[in-house]
């Protein structure tokens, strides 16, 4: 193996363990999330679209809410995989702008990173996508987190 | 206001109007999220449930479920606010079998959760207070807590932008 593949087979056992991770979190798998991109202060998690999870019936899009849960497991599991390796991590505040309404139907895929690593605070982007266009997000979020160490 | 409405005609009216709004929403219903009522205050009420966890360890509720528990009390809050008026001159008699005479709820803008502790594994109680309330915008403060009521676990402020029509 090069190195290349090295850091790929690295990197797929990255994404298992964190996929481990996040399934031993009940409301993650109740939501079912899933890993699909970790390492560097990184993550990128998706989910489903669902009946129980529509804000407006109406209309069919889920609640705010859910994006809530997946922006913040997605900050959350990018806080630990900064290089820094933090022991652990809790939301300090999170605010979320809503862009526009996700279409029914669709994935939603959360992407966060750390935007500024402190001893003690992690702060946090994200972004919610319903499609591949980062352009046109369904919301962003900003956030704050604790790192342990 | 009519002083001499049977006592139980107002609660039906009252009851079933929050009852609608409520149950319209199928992720408060998977959440489990109910609404108290004293008079026009409402409680939000977050019964424990496993799949609320976020932290299996400590355990603690997942800090999404508080952020969208809090929104969902300022949602309903909102919306429960802006028909009192209507509801109590029989203007309108919102229906959760009709889903047409269920009012439009409010639009959250964004939504800001300050996370003051870790939420613990039991029941969760919140109330929103609605700071300014327009035509067009709203802005709406909550306080979540659980064993007592000074020591809140999360507050939020967000946005929101009325319906129209």
């Amino acid at each position: 193996m090069d190195d290349t593949e090295t850091a790929k087979a690295g990197d797929a056992d990255h994404t298992r363990i964190a996929q481990q991770f996040i399934e031993a979190i009940p409301h993650a798998r109740a939501l079912q999330m899933r890993i699909d991109e970790i390492g560097g202060g990184r993550a990128v998690i998706s989910m489903p679209w669902a009946e129980h999870l529509v804000g407006d019936p109406r209309s069919g899009v889920v609640h705010g809410g859910v994006i809530s849960a997946l922006m913040d497991t997605c900050c959350g599991a990018a806080v630990m995989a900064d290089d820094s390796k933090p022991s652990s991590t809790a939301t300090i505040d999170l605010r979320i702008d809503y862009m526009r309404t996700a279409r029914p139907g669709h994935r939603i895929t959360a992407r966060a990173e750390v935007f500024h690593m402190t001893r003690r605070v992690a702060f946090m982007r994200a972004v919610a996508l319903d499609d591949d266009d980062v352009g046109n997000p369904v919301a962003t979020a900003t956030g704050a987190f604790t790192a342990e160490r | 206001m009519d002083r001499n409405e049977p006592l139980d005609q107002i609660k039906s009216r009252r009851d079933s109007a929050l009852k609608a709004l409520v149950s319209g929403v199928p992720y408060m219903n998977w959440l489990g999220i109910r609404f108290d009522r004293r008079g026009d205050e409402l409680t939000a009420v977050l019964p424990f449930d496993r799949k609320l966890i976020g932290n299996p360890h400590l355990p603690a509720l997942h800090g999404g479920v508080t952020a969208a528990f809090l929104e969902m009390t300022a949602i309903v809050e909102l919306a429960w606010a802006a028909m009192w008026e209507d509801l109590e001159s029989g203007r309108i008699a919102p229906d959760a079998a009709m889903p047409d005479s269920l009012p439009r709820l409010p639009k959250t803008i964004d939504f800001t959760v300050d996370y003051l502790r870790s939420g613990l594994p039991r029941d969760a109680y919140a109330r929103a207070n609605v700071v300014r309330s327009g035509r067009r915008y709203a802005s709406v403060h909550v306080e979540a807590w659980q064993d007592n009521r000074s020591r809140l676990f999360a507050q939020a402020t967000g946005h929101f932008l009325m319906p129209q029509g």
